[in-house]
């Protein structure tokens, strides 16, 4: 069993808050808990039908015909659809609307949409399947960005302009041959990042109802209830592909067991069965297998990277040349976006006066990729921290203090033209070196008996086995590895261009005391709709029990973007924030003026709104809102976030990569390495997290550790891998997720500093604090057994050839190593060439 | 979700009844006891059985009956978690109580038992996967193919047996009884099982699992360590069983080493456990031993890690087996 810490929970701030930074139960954790809680396969509506999807079994191939007869007559059977019924393109990105629901002409992956089916009973749909008759001519498949760059001639997706190079992307900023002309040491690295899924608990389902109007000209009203993490956005598509008007399309997100990413895009599955209610008059189910997710995907893009920095001796950056080459599968969905991110946030962890970045994602004949927990960040964030973690090595420089050296400072502008506000990275590196030990651990002791009094300390030892007094050889050894991140608290642009907000919240008070909090933000697990309430509870100071929420419904509720890009709690709070303050300060005046108080002395608490001078003098809260209603008619109120605009620079593609503030993580890694068999144990992991300020420090803490815990995975084990063209281990046995049992004692340290813009200072958690886990526990490989696995995961198989490679005798080329990509002298786009007006603005510049 | 294919389910209270369903039912029947590895498999269409007999309401299947120094009979019905936690097990047959609670997760271990990890079917990962997925691939010889697709030019099935109590119940020279409407007998459990990752069982169609009997512990200790990508919930790639009697002048009297998921069934390395008898177990005898025995396993492509590391790694484990007995 692991052993949690929290340490820096419960801890006050210096405002005093009710509700904000306790630690209450999520809103719905009772419901879910028992099984109450309803998600979209637990939906049942009369006369309902089951739909599934055919699949192509081939990874790359042209449809000749498909014959749905057979399948049509099969009695139970009502609909059967193909490509041509829903021809409209679509996708989550306008500039790559490149997918149908249905495969029109050409398959692209094993596992892409050829038809959907629609019959009374789940059972009838496998034979129904059968019946489908498609008749293929096999296409050669190219399964590797290496073959995809290789065999330019086999087109996969004619969104490519240039063979298989979905996008490309050149950037240079600052004086990049001068910063490496003033390094004193260069060094450069290959990494590779593994592919891997987001696995959530639940799998895809969704639910369509069509509602036939025939007095309607449009001729009726779709209704879907999909595990979504972005409703507004299916919305949209959907209307499009099913040509219906906004108006007459409704998407609603029921409970979501997890998405972590996959549930982002808009899906087949989605589209076919709101086709398939409409077609049959009756509403239609549509769950996923295990297999159907890591087919549908979406998940974290294998990318290859190449990397050259430039230091000063004392480890000051001086330069850095950031190469990504993205596997992204079979379609666009977020991957132009994917793409930016791998190289657009290098600049916010770390002060660099000047930054190169190229990258290109390629089509292959895979599931799509598209955004996991990190999205973009996750793989160059290893492939720097380790590099890094290098170059610390090269130069003698602890690498801890190498970080330190060239931390971001707060209010400060990159040399890619990104606003910094806040930033405690300094307080998260310093916070995990103190807990794990990190200083006293590499101080090295010389003699055994100063190891068993360092032992005595309760501090970790190289070698397994000595806490005992057992001083023979043990194959065990351990590592101390160190590594820091930043993230997005909110993409700063929206996924299609408009100056329209982000993120709107309305409240209704009700004359009987309820409150009605409406908002299309999407709780997919991590507790968005919580944080509505505890945040109205506090400003309106009534407890959150008394709060009813509607979230997640295009009907019902004002536009939030979704739960993607780490921006639910600082936009949808921020406009929470907004709209009660409003509602307040309505009440305050009706308060105000029957208290003979002044405004700027009551406070609302506990149902009360009272004289802080004299608690006394206080009126009931449900007497205010009635006082109020009576003067100013029905109360409700609207606010709304949009972050603001001069937070990047003004060059093409500076879209990505802004944020209204960003997080900061920092992470050290203990692990135990059997040098005889290469097993890596990983026994535990501190996790810093500037979080600005708690809402709740619970919930702050559950994505802290659920952020280690991915990563932990991802850097050990996870691994979405094809072969002959087909997914490897499409289950959950197979497909390597830890389990409780597997994962390490995680110890979380929140550190509150709050953000001038955020919801009462408060930052993002859902992502950032993956990030540094993975890079920390490759450093503390290397640190346990001097070996360097310069690709995920970091397996045993791989730790021991490593090992043996460094063997007397042994072939250097034995050594795992991750094969360059050779690339043409010009890459394949035009370079952008930017810099700061006032280069200064890089250091501290009071923003 | 995956969904069941439609069966009958029959639920006999006693072994003779079982049975004679069973030799009602004729071939296509199957029999099932905690369905841990039959129900997923029939999800993914491995099986399609008509009809199940299952054994969950035989009492007579869930008995634990003897003694460490005449022996002790397991009923094939008691399940994994209880042979895990049960002290004689836990003291006189560690290996079986290590292998049995090595198996899956908690509550797998508590649904599946002895007899159903026995005789688990084979696993290759060109197998265990869901009809679509094999129809994509035009599946394998063990099931609605011609070849087999991890050694195309093979005329064999080589799927592998993954049962980790399997290697400790050879080792332990267990012996099993199969009852059928014809009598019962009872034999050697390394004689259950063939080299044929097809039909990996010398167990009839109309036969049923009533027992595991092992021999008396007397001076025996036993040791089961298996090799797999996580700690919890993975079938083994490795399992080294292995056991051991001591004389009183501390010399290694006898001793079995057989290894698990290496092959279509439980590799015994006899010959090379041979060279311990008579001698004090030293590293060096260790190590040798480990070295002759690790010939013994051909692993091929079809289950996790690269051939290559379950064949390195195969001598330390067998290493650290023999030597927790020092």
């Amino acid at each position: 069993m692991t052993i949690k810490e929290h340490a820096g929970i419960g801890r006050n701030t210096s405002r005093a808050f009710k509700y904000i930074g306790a630690p209450l139960p999520k809103v719905d954790a009772y419901a879910k808990v028992t099984g109450r809680a309803l998600y979209a396969d637990d939906i049942m509506l009369p006369r309902m039908l089951y739909g599934r999807l055919l699949r192509s079994p081939h990874p790359h191939a042209r449809i000749i015909e498909i014959d749905i007869h057979r399948a049509l007559e099969l009695p139970g059977v009502l609909a059967v659809i193909t490509g041509e019924d829903l021809p409209q393109r679509f996708g989550i990105l306008p500039s790559s609307q490149d997918e149908y629901a249905l495969a029109i002409d050409k398959v692209r992956y094993v596992g892409d949409p050829v038809a959907a089916v629609a019959a009374v009973d789940p059972d009838i749909l496998d034979e129904a399947i059968k019946l489908i008759q498609v008749e293929y001519e096999i296409l050669p498949a190219l399964m590797t960005i290496e073959e995809a760059l290789e065999h330019p001639e086999v087109k996969i997706n004619e969104e490519a302009r240039i063979g298989n190079i979905h996008k490309a992307v050149s950037y240079e900023f600052g004086d990049i041959e001068g910063g490496f002309a003033g390094a004193d040491y260069v060094r450069e690295d290959w990494f590779f990042y593994e592919g891997n899924n987001h696995a959530p608990m639940e799998e895809h389902a969704c639910v369509a109802n069509w509602e036939p109007n025939p007095s309607d000209p449009v001729g009726g009203k779709i209704t879907l209830w999909s595990s979504t993490q972005t409703p507004h956005y299916v919305h949209r598509e959907l209307s499009k592909v099913m040509g219906l008007p906004q108006s007459h399309v409704r998407v609603i997100a029921p409970h979501v067991g997890g998405g972590f990413g996959g549930k982002s895009d808009p899906f087949s599955h989605e589209m076919c069965a709101a086709e398939l209610s409409r077609r049959t008059g009756r509403p239609v189910k549509i769950t996923c297998t295990r297999e159907e997710v890591f087919l549908t995907h979406r998940g974290r893009h294998p990318v290859k990277m190449w990397i050259k920095t430039g230091v000063k001796k004392d480890g000051t950056l001086t330069a850095m040349h950031f190469r990504s080459f993205l596997d992204g599968g079979a379609y666009g969905s977020y991957g132009i976006a994917t793409t930016y991110y791998t190289g657009a946030l290098q600049t916010v962890t770390y002060k660099l006066p000047c930054y190169k970045f190229e990258g290109m994602r390629l089509f292959t004949n895979k599931p799509p990729c598209g955004p996991k927990r990190g999205h973009g960040t996750t793989q160059p964030r290893y492939a720097v921290e380790v590099h890094l973690d290098k170059i610390a090595h090269d130069l003698a420089i602890d690498p801890l203090e190498l970080r330190r050296r060239n931390l971001i400072e707060p209010d400060t502008r990159t040399v890619n033209g990104l606003r910094i506000t806040s930033c405690a990275l300094g307080e998260c590196l310093k916070a995990v070196a103190e807990r794990s030990g990190w200083y006293e651990f590499h101080a090295e002791p010389t003699t055994v008996s100063d190891k068993s009094a360092m032992g005595a300390i309760n501090r970790p030892l190289r070698v397994v086995g000595h806490e005992n007094g057992n001083v023979a050889e043990s194959p065990i050894k351990r590592g101390l590895g160190i590594a820091a991140s930043s993230y997005i608290c909110g993409a700063g642009k929206p996924i299609y261009w408009n100056d329209l907000p982000h993120s709107a919240v309305q409240i209704r008070l009700d004359r009987g005391g309820g409150i009605t909090v409406y908002c299309g933000s999407t709780d997919i697990g991590q507790g968005s709709t919580s944080i509505l309430a505890y945040i109205v509870a506090e400003e309106l100071g009534v407890p959150p029990e008394h709060i009813h929420l509607e979230t997640a419904d295009t009907t019902l509720t004002p536009v939030d973007l979704g739960s993607y890009s780490s921006r639910v709690t600082f936009m949808a709070g921020n406009a929470a924030i907004a709209a009660a303050r409003k509602l307040k300060a309505q009440l305050f005046e009706l308060a105000s003026e029957q208290l003979q108080v002044p405004v700027e002395n009551l406070e609302a608490t506990e149902c009360l709104i009272y004289d802080t001078n004299d608690p006394g003098v206080a009126l009931p809260y449900v007497k205010v809102v009635q006082l109020t209603e009576a003067r100013y008619g029905a109360l409700v109120a609207a606010g709304s976030y949009a972050p603001p605009e001069d937070i990047h620079g003004d060059y093409k593609g500076a879209g990505v990569g802004p944020s209204p503030a960003y997080s900061y993580s920092a992470c050290v890694a203990q692990v135990a390495v059997d040098s005889e068999t290469g097993e890596v144990v990983v026994e535990k992991l501190w996790l810093a997290h500037d979080v600005g300020q708690s809402i709740n420090p619970l919930l702050v803490a559950g994505q802290v550790e659920g952020g280690a815990y991915m990563g932990f995975g991802e850097a050990t084990m996870e691994q979405q891998i094809f072969r002959r063209g087909r997914h490897k281990i499409p289950s959950l046995l197979d497909y390597k997720l830890p389990t409780t049992f597997d994962t390490p004692e995680i110890e979380t340290i929140l550190i509150e500093i709050p953000d001038r813009e955020g919801p009462y200072g408060a930052k993002e958690a859902g992502q950032g604090p993956l990030n540094p886990v993975i890079p920390a526990i490759a450093n503390a490989v290397f640190d346990a057994v001097g070996v360097r696995i310069d690709e995920t995961p970091i397996t045993s198989d791989k730790v021991l050839k490593a090992l043996r490679a460094e063997l007397p005798g042994a072939r250097s080329a034995q050594r795992p190593h991750v094969e360059p990509i050779e690339v043409a002298s010009a890459w394949p786009t035009r370079l952008i060439t930017w810099q700061p007006a006032d280069i200064s603005l890089i250091a501290k510049d009071g923003v | 979700m995956l969904r069941l294919p439609p069966f009958r389910y029959l639920a006999p209270n006693a072994i003779e009844q079982a049975a004679y369903m069973l030799a009602q039912e004729g071939e296509q029947a199957m029999l099932v006891a905690g369905g841990t590895d039959l129900y997923p498999n029939m999800k993914r269409r491995q099986f399609t059985p008509p009809v199940l007999i299952g054994l969950r309401g035989i009492a007579a299947l869930k008995h634990i009956s003897g003694s460490p120094e005449q022996g002790m009979r397991v009923g094939a019905g008691v399940t994994l978690t209880t042979l895990a936690n049960h002290p004689v097990f836990i003291e006189h047959y560690a290996a079986l109580a290590a292998a049995a609670g090595s198996v899956s997760t908690p509550q797998l271990r508590n649904m599946g038992t002895i007899g159903g990890n026995v005789l688990l079917d084979t696993r290759c990962n060109y197998y265990n996967q869901t009809e679509f997925w094999r129809h994509s691939i035009d599946y394998c010889m063990k099931k609605d193919g011609e070849v087999c697709l991890v050694a195309p030019g093979s005329p064999r099935c080589w799927a592998i047996s993954s049962a980790d109590t399997a290697p400790v119940l050879v080792s332990l020279d267990a012996q099993v009884r199969l009852v059928s409407v014809h009598g019962e007998r009872v034999m050697p459990v390394r004689e259950l099982f063939r080299d044929d990752g097809m039909k990996p069982y010398t167990r009839a169609n109309d036969e049923i699992l009533s027992e595991i009997i092992l021999p008396p512990a007397d001076g025996w200790r036993s040791v089961y360590i298996k090799l797999r990508r996580r700690g919890s919930f993975d079938f083994p790639i490795l399992g080294v069983a292995a056991a051991l009697r001591f004389a009183s002048d501390g010399t290694v009297a006898d001793a079995r080493l057989t290894l698990g998921a290496v092959a279509s069934h439980p590799v015994e390395a006899t010959d090379a456990v041979k060279i311990l008898l008579g001698q004090y177990l030293t590293p060096e005898l260790i190590s040798e031993v480990a070295t002759l025995a690790s010939k013994r396993s051909k692993p091929l492509d079809n289950a996790d890690l690269t051939i290559n590391y379950r064949k390195q790694v195969t001598p330390v484990y067998i290493r650290r087996a023999l030597a927790s007995f020092v």
